[in-house]
C-alpha cells in the first residue's frame, strides 16, 4: 500500500518513545536503588510481623439505660506452625482435650492456604476460662503459640435472644465478597446484631512489630506509625423495656406464641417475645456453641424460631376491628346499624357459625361481643358497595385499605427476616374459584379473619397501635438510637395514615374495646380495676390442631401508652389465655406489678405446651 | 529440527520465542521467592501458587503449539467471531461468574479462576487488523469545515475507536476492573501507526496534561482565567481575524470542558481511586499508614536490593507478606529486592527487547493484517509494563495490571500467550501470502 511507506517513519516516533519511557524508569530506579539511602535504612533484615487488633463489639442498652448486651474477654488460641520446633505438644493436647490425630489435622490446616506456615491462625477458638487460665500457666512449654484476646457477647439477664440475636463466624462467601472480612472473622448472623452489623462491628486496627531472626516481637516497625488502632463498635440504645421483657417471658413460659408491644406515640417496640425462648448465652463461645445450637436446631418447638416475626398466623376476631373502621369510613355502616345473628350468619345457612351472646348487635356491642355474623354482613357491605359496580374492585378496595394497616406487607421494621403474612389477591381467587367464580357470600370468612388471612404477631400489634393513634402509625422499631449522638433513621420518625380518617369510625370501635373489658364483653375476666383497657379477643381457628387464642389491647384509653398483641398457639379461646397475659404486661408496665396476683399465678403455672391446665373453662 | 514446511515451527521466529520461555522462566522463579517458605519446598505442590502456575505454564505451551498448528487464515477469517464470542463472554460473567473483592470478573473452576476480561485484548487486536486492513483512517487536508467532510473523514478512526471503546465501559462499569478495562487505551498507538491523524493525538495529549494539572491546581476559578489569559494572548499573537477568534473560542471551550470534567470525574470517583492519585500526585494529606503504604512498601522493598541485589531468595521485605500482592501486580518488587538495580533493569530491558522484536517483524510483513496485529501486540506489552512498572516505583497511580508473563495468574499468562503466538504464527506465513 502506497500509504505504508508515508507512515513507516511512525515506527521510530513509536519505538523512540518506548525507549524513552524505559529510560526513564531506568533512572527512578537507579534513584531508588542505587542512590537514595532511605529504603535501605527503612529496610533491614528484621522481619515483620502483621497482627490484626480486633475492635470490641457495640454495648446494647434497654429504653432506661440498662445493661442488655455486654462484652466479656475471650482467649483465641493463635498458632505460627513453624515456629513450633520443640513445643510440648503432649501437654498442648492434655490442656486442650483433643487427640494426636485432631493436633495434627489442625496443624494442616494452618499450613494450607489461605493459612501458612509462617502465619498466625487460629488453633482453638475460644477458649474457656478454665483451658485458658491452665494454658496461661504452661504457655512457655508450647512454643509457637500464643492466646489472642477476643471479646464475646454476654447477656447480664437471659432474655430477648430472638431480638437481639447472635452472632458467629462470618461463612466463606461472604468473606470473600466483603473485603472487610477475612475467615475466621464474626458477624451478627439474626437480630439486632444482623441489621446493625455496621453500626456494632467497630474496625479492626493493624499492628506491624519487627521480630528478630528467632521471631521474638523485638519492637514495633517505625514505632507504630503504620499501625492503626482498633475502633470500638458504636453503642445501641434499643427501645426494649428490660423488666417488661423479663416479666413477658416469664409468662409465656410453658405456652408456645408471641407477644409484641409498642409505644404507640413513637412506634418503640416495648418487648417482642416469642415462645418457647432460649438463653442467649447459650450460643457464644467456641466449643460449647456449636453442641448448644445443635441442640437448639433440632428442638421440635422450634425455639431459634422468631415467631413474633416469621410465624404467619390466621388473625381470628381482631380482624373485625379492621371491618368495623373500614365500614364506617365507606360510610355503609355507622354507630346504629344492627344485623341479626341466629347463631351464625344467615345468609350462608348459618356459616360461619356464632356463640350465644343475647341477640342482634348494633356496631359496639357487636365489637365487644365479637358476633360473626355482624361482619359476614360488614364485609359484604364494603365489597359490595354501590360505588364499585363490578365486584372485584370493590374486593381490591376492602383489601389495599386493609394493607394500609400493615397485613400483607413488609413493615420496614429494623429486625431482618421479617413476613409479609398475607392478604389474599383477587387473581388468587381467579385461579381457585375461577374467574368470576366468587362473590362477596364465597369469601366472607375473610370478614372475620378467617380463610387465607395470615399475619405476623408484629403486624397485630401495629394494627392496634393504629387503632390507638386513631389513624396513624410510626414503622415499629427496637433501636431508637446509635452511638453516643443516639442516631435515628428519618425512616422511623415519619407518620404512616392509613386509609381510614373518619374519627368518628375510631371513636366507636374503640368504644366498642373497651366494653369488651366489661361484662357482656368477650374479655371480662381480664378487666382491671384502675386502668381503662380497650381490647379485642380472638380464636383463630387453624388446620393443624386446637385454635390459637388472640388478643390485643391497648392502654390507657387516653393518651394511650401501650398497645401490645398476644397469641398463643392451640390453646383455644383467646379471653382465656392471651387477654391475661396482655393485661398483667400492661398492669407492669404502667403500675410496675399486678394487683392481681392469683391471675398471674395461674399464667406462670399453666404449661400448655405439655397439656397441663389445658381445660377449658366454658367462657366464650 | 527439520526445517520442511510442514513442521509446525516452520518460520517462526526464534528469537522471539526464545525471549518469551525466558521471560517465563524468570517470571516463575520469582513467584516461588514470593512465596517461598522453607516447609514449603516442593515446587510441584499446587497447594502453593508456584504449584498452580507450573500448571498454568504447562497450559501456556499446549496453548502455544495448539495456535502454531491451526492455519493463520483461521484468525483472519473468524476475527469478528472472536470479538463478538469474548465480548458476549465478558458480558455474561456478571451473572455467572462469581463475585471477588467488589468485581465480578471471574468465572470460577474450582480452585482455579479465568478471567475473560484478559482475552478480550487479542480479539479486539484482531478485529482491529481486520477493520484497518482494507480501509484507510489517514484523513485528507480539507480547507473548509463541512459536516460530509468531517463524517468522511473520520467515519473509519471513530468506528476503529468503538471497537476500542466498547470493551472498556464493560469491563469498567460492569465488571470494575479499572486495570483490565485500562488497558485497552494501548490500542491507539496501533491506530497511530496507521495513520491517526496526529492533531488527535496533540488534542489527546493536551487534554492529558489538562487533567493532571487541574488536579494539581485546585482553584477552579484560578484555572479558568489562566487559560482565559492564554487563550486571548495566542489569539492577540496568531493574528486577529474571525476565522483564529472561532477556533480559539472552540480550543477554550474545549479546555475549560476538560477542566471541569475533570472535576467532576474526580469528585465522582471511589474514595480509594480518589486516594491512589492523590498518592501520586503528594496532594492533600496523604496518610502513609494506610493509602500510601503499598506504594511505600513497594519502593522500601525496591530500594533495599541495591546495586546487586540481597541474592535470590533472600529477600525478606517481599517475603514477610509486607509488600501487597507481592505474586502478582507487585511482583516486580520481588526482582528489584533480590536482583537489585542489575536484575530489575535486566527485566525491563527484556521485556523491551522483546517489544521492539515484534515492532521490527511487524514491519517486515507484508499483509497489512498482521503488521496491524503486531503493533497491537507490542503496544499492549508495552503498556503493561509501563504502567506495572511505574506503579511499582511510584510513576503511575496504583493500577491493578500483571506485568507480562511474569505476574502470577493463569488468565494472564495464557492471554499473553495466546495474544504473541497468533502474531508469531502469523508471521510465519508473511511469505506464503499476501493478504
Ligand atoms: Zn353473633
Amino acid at each position: 500500500m502506497s500509504n505504508n511507506s508515508q507512515l513507516s517513519g511512525r515506527k521510530f516516533i513509536i519505538g523512540g518513545f518506548f525507549c524513552l519511557i524505559v529510560i526513564i524508569y531506568m533512572c527512578r530506579l537507579f534513584y531508588i536503588q542505587v542512590i537514595d539511602e532511605q529504603y535501605k535504612l527503612a529496610s533491614n533484615n528484621n522481619a515483620f510481623r502483621r497482627s490484626t487488633e480486633y475492635p470490641v463489639r457495640g454495648y446494647i442498652f434497654d429504653r432506661n439505660g440498662k445493661l442488655l448486651v455486654q462484652n466479656s474477654p475471650s482467649y483465641d488460641l493463635m498458632v505460627i506452625p513453624r515456629e513450633t520446633k520443640g513445643c510440648d505438644t503432649i501437654g498442648l493436647c492434655e490442656v486442650l482435650e483433643i487427640t494426636k490425630e485432631e493436633y495434627l489435622k489442625r496443624m494442616k490446616k494452618a499450613c494450607q492456604a489461605p493459612n501458612s506456615p509462617r502465619k498466625e491462625s487460629v488453633f482453638e477458638k475460644q477458649m474457656s476460662a478454665k483451658t485458658y487460665a491452665i494454658l496461661q500457666e504452661k504457655i512457655y512449654r508450647f512454643k509457637g503459640f500464643f492466646p489472642q484476646k477476643r471479646t464475646v457477647r454476654q447477656y447480664p439477664k437471659p432474655i430477648a435472644a430472638h431480638l437481639l440475636g447472635y452472632v458467629n463466624e462470618v461463612t466463606k462467601e461472604k468473606a470473600e465478597k466483603d473485603p472487610y472480612y477475612r475467615e475466621g472473622d464474626y458477624i451478627g448472623i439474626t437480630g439486632i446484631e444482623r441489621s446493625y452489623e455496621e453500626q456494632l462491628r467497630g474496625k479492626k486496627g493493624t499492628q506491624i512489630s519487627i521480630t528478630d531472626v528467632h521471631n521474638k516481637i523485638i519492637g514495633r516497625y517505625m514505632n507504630g506509625a503504620l499501625d492503626t488502632a482498633a475502633i470500638p463498635g458504636k453503642p445501641l440504645y434499643c427501645t426494649i423495656d428490660m423488666d417488661l421483657q423479663e416479666y413477658g417471658e416469664k409468662l409465656m413460659h410453658g405456652k408456645k406464641g408471641a407477644v409484641v408491644a409498642i409505644e404507640p406515640s413513637t412506634g418503640e417496640i416495648l418487648a417482642m417475645i416469642s415462645s418457647p425462648v432460649y438463653d442467649p448465652n447459650l450460643l457464644v463461645g467456641g466449643k460449647e456453641r456449636s453442641k448448644n445450637y445443635t441442640v437448639l436446631e433440632r428442638d421440635t418447638l422450634l425455639p431459634l424460631f422468631n415467631r413474633a416475626l416469621i410465624a404467619m398466623y390466621p388473625p381470628g376476631s381482631i380482624f373485625k376491628l379492621l371491618d368495623a373502621l373500614i365500614a364506617q369510613n365507606d360510610g355503609v355502616v355507622d354507630k346504629s346499624t344492627v344485623f341479626p345473628c341466629a347463631m351464625g350468619y344467615p345468609p350462608m345457612g348459618g356459616k360461619p357459625k356464632c356463640h350465644k351472646h343475647g341477640g342482634a348487635k348494633d356496631l359496639i356491642g357487636s365489637v365487644a361481643a365479637s358476633c360473626n355474623s355482624y361482619y359476614s354482613y360488614v364485609f359484604c357491605r364494603i365489597v359490595d358497595q354501590r360505588k364499585y359496580p363490578k365486584f372485584i374492585d370493590g374486593y381490591n378496595h376492602w383489601r389495599e385499605t386493609v394493607m394500609t394497616f400493615g397485613p400483607g406487607t413488609h413493615l420496614g421494621t429494623d429486625l431482618p427476616y421479617d413476613k409479609p403474612g398475607n392478604v389474599p389477591s383477587a387473581p388468587y381467587y381467579d385461579k381457585v374459584f375461577g374467574k368470576n367464580g366468587w362473590r362477596s357470600n364465597t369469601i366472607v370468612s375473610l370478614g372475620i379473619g378467617q380463610a387465607e388471612l395470615l399475619l405476623v404477631p408484629l403486624q397485630m400489634a401495629n394494627v392496634v397501635a393504629t387503632i390507638s393513634n386513631r389513624g396513624f402509625y410510626y414503622t415499629p422499631h427496637c433501636i431508637k438510637g446509635v452511638g453516643n449522638q443516639k442516631y435515628l433513621d428519618k425512616k422511623f420518625k415519619e407518620k404512616h395514615f392509613v386509609a381510614v380518617q373518619k374519627q368518628e369510625a375510631y371513636d366507636n370501635v374503640i368504644e366498642g374495646m373497651a366494653r369488651a373489658m366489661e361484662p357482656g364483653g368477650t374479655a371480662v375476666a381480664s378487666r382491671l380495676k384502675d386502668i381503662v383497657v380497650c381490647g379485642k379477643t380472638g380464636t383463630a381457628q387453624n388446620p393443624h390442631g386446637q385454635s390459637h387464642a388472640v388478643f390485643l389491647a391497648f392502654a390507657p384509653r387516653d393518651n394511650p401508652k401501650i398497645a401490645i398483641a398476644c397469641i398463643i398457639e392451640n390453646a383455644g379461646f383467646g379471653g382465656v389465655w392471651s387477654a391475661p397475659v396482655v393485661t398483667l404486661m400492661i398492669e407492669k408496665y404502667l403500675k410496675g406489678k399486678t394487683a392481681r396476683p392469683e391471675i398471674e399465678k395461674r399464667i406462670l403455672d399453666a404449661d400448655l405446651i405439655n397439656g397441663k391446665n389445658l381445660l377449658s373453662t366454658g367462657f366464650h | 529440527m527439520a526445517r520442511n514446511e510442514n513442521s509446525i515451527f516452520y518460520g517462526v521466529d526464534r528469537i522471539t520465542i526464545l525471549t518469551y520461555a525466558l521471560l517465563v522462566v524468570l517470571g516463575w522463579l520469582n513467584i516461588y521467592a514470593a512465596v517461598y517458605n522453607e516447609d514449603h519446598q516442593n515446587i510441584f505442590d499446587t497447594t502453593q501458587k508456584y504449584g498452580k502456575q507450573l500448571i498454568w505454564i504447562s497450559g501456556a505451551v499446549v496453548i502455544a503449539f495448539g495456535i502454531l498448528l491451526i492455519d493463520a487464515n483461521f484468525y483472519t477469517v473468524f476475527a469478528y467471531g472472536f470479538y463478538v464470542f469474548f465480548l458476549t463472554a465478558n458480558i455474561l460473567v456478571i451473572w455467572l461468574g462469581r463475585e471477588v473483592k467488589g468485581s465480578k470478573s471471574w468465572f470460577r473452576f474450582g480452585d482455579f479462576g479465568i478471567q475473560p476480561a484478559e482475552f478480550m485484548k487479542f480479539a479486539t487486536n484482531l478485529v482491529l487488523a481486520k477493520f484497518l486492513s482494507n480501509r484507510t483512517i489517514i484523513v485528507n487536508q480539507v480547507f473548509r469545515l463541512r459536516l460530509k467532510d468531517l463524517i468522511k473523514n473520520y467515519k473509519n478512526t471513530l468506528i476503529a475507536l468503538l471497537f476500542i471503546c466498547v470493551p472498556i465501559v464493560i469491563i469498567k462499569k460492569l465488571q470494575n476492573e479499572t486495570g483490565l478495562a485500562i488497558v485497552f487505551i494501548a490500542f491507539v498507538i496501533v491506530l497511530y501507526r496507521e495513520g491517526l491523524s496526529v492533531t488527535f493525538l496533540i488534542f489527546g495529549l493536551l487534554a492529558a496534561i489538562l487533567f493532571v494539572v487541574s488536579l494539581v491546581v485546585t482553584s477552579l476559578p484560578t484555572l479558568l482565567i489562566t487559560l482565559a489569559i492564554i487563550a486571548a494572548g495566542s489569539f492577540l499573537f496568531v493574528g486577529r481575524n474571525r476565522k483564529n477568534l472561532i477556533v480559539v473560542i472552540i480550543v477554550y471551550a474545549c479546555s475549560a470542558g476538560v477542566v471541569l470534567g475533570t472535576n467532576y470525574v474526580y469528585n465522582h470517583l471511589e474514595p480509594h481511586q480518589k486516594v491512589r492519585i492523590d498518592v501520586l500526585l503528594g496532594r492533600g494529606n496523604v496518610n502513609l499508614k494506610k493509602e500510601g503504604y503499598n506504594v511505600n512498601q513497594a519502593k522500601i522493598a525496591i530500594g533495599s536490593g541495591g546495586f546487586w541485589g540481597k541474592g535470590y531468595l533472600q529477600g525478606t521485605q517481599t517475603k514477610y507478606d509486607f509488600v501487597p500482592e507481592q505474586d502478582t501486580d507487585f511482583i516486580f518488587c520481588t526482582v528489584g529486592e533480590e536482583w537489585g538495580f542489575f536484575g530489575s533493569t535486566g527485566v525491563i530491558f527484556l521485556e523491551l527487547f522483546l517489544i521492539l522484536r515484534i515492532i521490527f517483524l511487524s514491519e517486515r510483513q507484508r499483509s497489512d493484517f498482521s503488521r496491524i496485529y503486531g503493533y497491537g501486540v507490542a503496544a499492549v506489552l508495552f503498556f503493561h509494563l509501563a504502567v506495572n512498572i511505574g506503579m511499582t516505583i511510584g510513576l503511575m497511580p496504583v493500577i491493578g495490571i500483571p506485568l507480562p508473563f511474569f505476574s502470577y495468574g493463569g488468565s494472564s499468562l495464557w492471554a499473553f500467550t495466546i495474544l504473541l503466538f497468533i502474531f508469531i504464527k502469523l508471521d510465519s506465513n508473511r511469505l506464503l501470502i499476501l493478504r
